[in-house]
């Protein structure tokens, strides 16, 4: 019913007042701005009215307004267990973002969230973990790394796969060069070219996952990155057994109203805004063979 | 190279996983001027464009295939670990290296001489349909894994 589906509460965890409507956002005031890339930063944030704070699972999705300039869905890439703190990564490649990444600690934006189904990490228990990343594919996991981490013998294998262009276009360096030195987990990482300077592999993402650690018919993939890069993973994954409905991916389409009613970020029967953004591959794999869907 | 060391070297070519499964006396005529080797970090295999007159197979370590040259500097498209072969220039006339190999890591590979190894793959067919139908594979991968990259798969 349409009344009970605008009430905020039905998406919002937030406690601010703000959130009358559920298209109203919530003032956040950035308190650090981190350049992760030439093109790439991570915005740290706080409430700006007091109480309020931001539940999220990891794998859902904020729409960040930029006052005056519009409207983005940007995944949170933060840590759960701090809601006070919000935390997304943006990419400057168009107009609302390349505000976003120019915004500076003092700087009020506007948020409506979270909203959409995250990665289920509930129904990894017990099982062999391998999540793959794709160049900007990192941030959105990183919360339910987190919580990996918090709850690792709660898991099989670990095994990190993490892909990007080169390696300046690494996110999160510093973090995941702390992980490298954890011996409860394995990452490989990977670009697609370099110079001289990096000593580390090369190759696309697709290559690591034949030596990747894990026992695939009782392995759970989590998977984010650019449609292409999740299509050839998937592939990968499901040919070395893993069961294609514990292939999961982290799908992107233009969302507006992020509450399920206008359509446009619309994938074959699916609203990503709210079936999404974490669907199996099982789901999803008629419509990655189709081109331009 | 004594005997001893010959035979040694085909006991760990023997063990190498692209010769599972190959006749251990066919490998022995392939690795008669084969030889160890350690590589430091940094330090060329081969260069593009000279004669393929051997190739490898990755014990340990990391190789860097590079192309460029002109007025671009070399860059990486495919690093080659443990297991793998390095190369197949020397199969295919007029046997020049296409690209460079350079050292990643502290690398031990076993270099096995390329006339040697195309005289037995021409003098016993079994062995060398047997051999291509090892390394087809291979170049399929890699031929890929190539289209893949061409996509650009994390540039969007």
């Amino acid at each position: 019913m349409a009344t009970e589906a605008l009430h905020p509460q039905a998406h919002s965890h937030g406690t601010g007042s703000a959130a009358a409507h559920p298209y109203a956002p919530r003032p956040f005031v950035v308190t650090a701005r981190i350049q992760e890339t030439p093109d790439t930063v991570t915005l740290r944030m706080a409430p700006k009215l007091p109480g309020d704070r931001l539940s999220f699972k990891g794998g859902q999705f904020n729409m960040v307004y930029v006052y005056g300039v519009g409207e983005s869905a940007i995944s949170i890439s933060g840590d759960s267990t701090h809601p006070e703190e919000l935390v997304h990564t943006v990419r400057a490649v168009g107009k609302v973002t390349n505000a976003l990444a120019a915004l500076t600690p003092g700087a009020v934006v506007g948020i409506r969230g979270p909203y959409g189904q995250g990665w289920p990490l509930d129904s990894a228990r017990g099982r062999d973990i391998v999540v793959v990343a794709g160049g900007l594919g990192l941030p959105p996991l990183r919360p339910t790394l987190y919580e990996i981490f918090r709850h690792r013998e709660a898991f099989g294998r670990v095994e990190i796969i993490y892909g990007a262009r080169t390696p300046k276009d690494l996110v999160f360096a510093e973090e995941v060069r702390a992980w490298l030195q954890r011996t409860d987990l394995r990452i490989q990482i990977t670009v697609d070219a370099a110079g001289r300077d990096w000593n580390g592999d090369v190759g696309v993402v697709t290559v690591r996952i034949p030596d990747a650690r894990f026992e695939a018919p009782n392995t759970t993939a989590f998977v984010c990155g650019p449609e292409i890069m999740m299509k050839f993973t998937a592939q990968a994954l499901a040919q070395r057994g893993v069961p294609t409905e514990a292939i999961w991916l982290s799908m992107e389409r233009n969302m507006k109203c992020a509450l399920g009613f206008c359509g446009h970020c619309q994938y074959g029967p699916s609203f990503v805004c709210k079936d999404g953004p974490c669907i199996p591959y099982k789901t999803l794999a008629p419509l990655l063979a189709v081109k331009e869907v | 190279m004594t005997a001893n060391g010959s035979e040694a070297i085909a006991d760990r070519v023997l063990r190498h996983p692209f010769f599972v499964d190959v006749d251990p006396t066919l490998v022995h005529a392939m690795v008669s001027k084969a030889e160890e080797r350690s590589y430091d970090v940094g330090e060329m295999l081969v260069h593009e464009g000279k004669a393929a007159e051997e190739f490898f197979l990755v014990l340990e370590g990391k190789i860097a295939l590079e192309i460029g040259g002109g007025d671009r500097p070399g860059i990486t498209v495919e690093t080659i670990e443990k297991g793998e072969l390095l190369g197949w220039s020397w199969l295919v006339a007029p046997y020049r290296w296409r690209f460079d190999a350079r050292a990643a890591k502290p690398t031990k590979v076993i270099a096995l001489n390329a006339a040697a190894a195309r005289y037995a793959l021409a003098a016993h067919p079994a062995f060398g349909y047997h051999f291509l139908m090892k390394l087809l594979p291979v170049i399929a991968d890699r031929l890929e894994n190539t289209r893949v990259q061409l996509l650009d798969i994390h540039g969007h």
